[in-house]
């Protein structure tokens, strides 16, 4: 097969390797959780199973526009910018079968862990808690005097909640380098955006709080990368906090329990022609971006990478009881064990 | 020597840590150019920069939700909620994410959340609470209750230099009539976790912290004169970690206890005590351990009502001829 021609330059600044690049990320990141799914169908999945089908281009493209010292908090269908942000495979397996390996030592679920070095920072389920959290991240960003920026995901339903409120408030008052960022997925559980917001666009509440704001395309990665590249440029050089709103939808249900008995008939179906990681490769391929061997070159290397992350895993054993009760102080106070044993005897 | 009073110790003890250790900033509503309401950040402002002391929107979440952040990159906040009654606003973030932090994640978030608690003084029911209870129950979190002015320093030094958040109670009845000479010079830390004999006495112990207190020792004195008692009134300062050796050695001692508080009864800390008096010391029991409480209601403003739903010392007296007769 011979190389293509290159039609148009790659958008946004971006080269060629990196246009490339987004694309692996979110064939990983739909790679994952497909296995995912065929583990938890097994049992080996403890918990719930959070799919991020047809967001993955939000949730890369926005990642993918911070440095290497930024730091990012997800919300549960931001796998991709965990992985993105250096997060592995492996640790969100292990994390999923609630191994002894796992970054939490089993302590917590799927993607709710940390590793402020690489750059994430776990969230909690209470949403928009992470919003107050990460705007002290940019606080310390901004005393120290470090051009390090936050970046933390919300989405249409935790923009209803009083700490997202308070957080992105408390932000723009103190112009922090935070940006916001808005997954706009049409569903919070079975609750459609328009029961959570009487604005007509989440993006109109930015001039409320003071602050830039602006909307995207949320499946189409490039446009995502680009518009979240000028937030992350703003709140680097002092500009303050942008809420950036990015327009996409949630394909499957709240989890893989939820059968969508509340979505109207067609609109699953509808948005399936909008696929984030369809329409990236259809211009790599209509703009010469990317030739079929690179492609394919991307799906092996994928396949080859999840293939070895759950050999590794797949038979590991959950922690021993005996650590449960370990790490709740830095310093423990006493022995909660002995207390049992000694109220027993 | 000059006297120091129970706020002006805490403000020192701020004061200090903020000399020493630049990682130290306080967050909090009106705290700076205001110096807070009760003035315990007085002047703070002026010598450690708007940047150090940060006045906040009206937002307990962000307050708090931030300094955890800001404590996780190694920073170390010290938060004012305005009136203690307001934690219950960031009630989410201190018990589902800041408490829960080291555990489920292995992030540390050394903070503190201080505030003035405590009523005695007709602020009604949002002016007067005592959460400690609220908090009791959850793994994770310190909670300490000061009674005296140099353990108000103490602690709130040994608050900032700990690992962990701590959640410093202190009690705006005795802001201004409580002090003590507490030397030039010397760096008073009280540790977290231990409990302190306000007055030793063989038959019959008091339990209790804070203000409370303070009307527990003059009902030792009362019962002392009047009734020729011996009366222990162990000051706890720490809630969590409880001091529970402290309170065994005491029980086995006197045979007799009574749990004081000034929060309200059912669901209140004494509940806690007295069950693991229990549990630890029950052979040692020569009457059933009892508590003194607040009535369960919230706290009226009006002084005969407040008066009335609030633990006096006539209270504490009576529960104790009950228990030294039984």
């Amino acid at each position: 097969m011979t190389s293509p021609q290159r039609v148009t330059p790659p958008p946004a600044g971006l080269t060629g390797v990196q246009l490339l690049d987004l694309y692996y990320w979110m064939r990983l990141t739909r790679s994952l959780e497909e296995r995912l799914v065929s583990l938890h169908r097994q049992g080996k999945v403890v918990g719930g199973l959070f799919r991020s089908l047809g967001q993955e281009g939000d949730s890369v493209g926005s990642a993918y526009a911070l440095d290497p010292g930024d730091i990012l908090s997800p919300l549960i269908r931001n796998l991709g910018s965990m992985l993105v942000k250096g997060a592995t495979p492996l640790e969100v397996l292990r994390q999923y079968m609630a191994k002894a390996a796992s970054p939490t030592a089993g302590r917590e679920l799927n993607i709710h862990f940390n590793d402020l070095e690489r750059g994430f920072l776990g969230q909690v389920s209470p949403l928009g808690a992470m919003v107050p959290v990460m705007a002290g991240i940019a606080l310390y960003f901004k005393m120290t005097r470090q051009p390090r920026v936050g970046l933390v995901y919300v989405g249409d339903g935790a923009m209803s909640t009083g700490a997202f409120h308070e957080g992105i408030n408390f932000a723009a008052v103190q112009r922090l380098p935070l940006v916001v960022v808005c997954e706009n997925n049409g569903y919070a559980y079975s609750t459609p955006a328009r029961l959570q917001t009487a604005a007509e666009r989440l993006v109109d509440k930015a001039p409320g709080y003071g602050i830039a704001g602006v909307r995207a395309d949320g499946n189409d990665v490039v446009a995502t990368y680009e518009v979240t590249r000028e937030a992350v440029r703003r709140a680097r050089e002092g500009g303050g906090v942008t809420l950036v709103e990015l327009m996409t939808y949630r394909r499957k249900g709240h989890a893989e329990h939820d059968d969508q008995r509340y979505v109207p008939p067609g609109e699953i179906e509808a948005w399936e022609g909008n696929d984030p990681i369809d329409r990236h490769l259809a211009r790599l391929r209509t703009e010469g971006w990317a030739t079929e061997p690179d492609i394919a070159g991307v799906d092996a290397r994928v396949r080859r990478e999840l293939d070895a992350a759950l050999a590794q895993c797949l038979d590991e054993p959950f922690p021993d009881a005996s650590t449960a009760l370990a790490g709740v102080y830095a310093d423990p106070p006493a022995a909660p064990v002995e207390w049992y044993r000694r109220a027993a005897g | 020597m000059t006297e120091t009073t129970y706020l002006e110790a805490i403000r020192q003890g701020i004061w200090e840590e903020m000399e020493r250790d630049d990682r130290v900033f306080l967050i909090g509503e009106d705290i700076g150019a205001l110096g807070g309401p009760f003035r315990v950040t007085e002047g703070m402002q002026a010598r450690f920069g708007a940047e150090r002391v940060i006045d906040t929107p009206i937002s307990e979440q962000a307050i708090v939700g931030a300094a955890a952040g800001a404590a996780h990159m190694g920073l170390r906040p010290v938060c004012e909620m305005q009136f203690i009654d307001f934690i219950a606003c960031a009630y989410d973030m201190l018990t589902n994410y800041v408490a829960t932090a080291r555990y489920r994640a292995g992030l540390r978030t050394p903070l503190v959340v201080r505030g003035p608690s405590g009523g005695y003084v007709r602020g009604g029911p949002f002016h007067s609470q005592n959460p400690e209870a609220a908090f009791l129950h959850t793994p994770g979190l310190k909670i300490v209750c000061p009674a005296t002015a140099r353990d108000a320093k103490g602690l709130i030094k040994a608050a900032i230099r700990d690992e962990d958040p701590v959640l410093f109670f202190e009690h705006k009845y005795l802001y201004r009539r409580v002090k003590e000479e507490l030397g030039d010079g010397e760096e008073i830390l009280t540790p977290i976790g231990q409990a302190r004999i306000a007055r030793g006495g063989t038959d019959l112990t008091i339990v209790t912290w804070s203000a409370m207190v303070w009307k527990a020792l003059e009902a030792a004195e009362r019962l002392a004169v009047e009734d020729g008692l011996s009366v222990e009134v162990l000051d706890l300062r720490s809630l969590l970690p409880l001091d529970e050796a402290a309170i065994v050695a005491s029980v086995r001692k006197t045979s007799r206890v009574l749990v004081a508080h000034e929060d309200t009864r059912t669901g209140g800390v004494a509940g806690e005590i007295i069950a693991r008096i229990n549990e630890l010391a029950f052979e040692w029991l020569d009457a059933p351990a009892r508590r003194v409480a607040a009535h369960d209601v919230p706290l009226p403003y009006a002084p005969t009502l407040e008066d009335f739903v609030l633990p006096q010392t006539d209270d504490l007296v009576a529960a104790c001829r009950w228990l030294a007769t039984y």
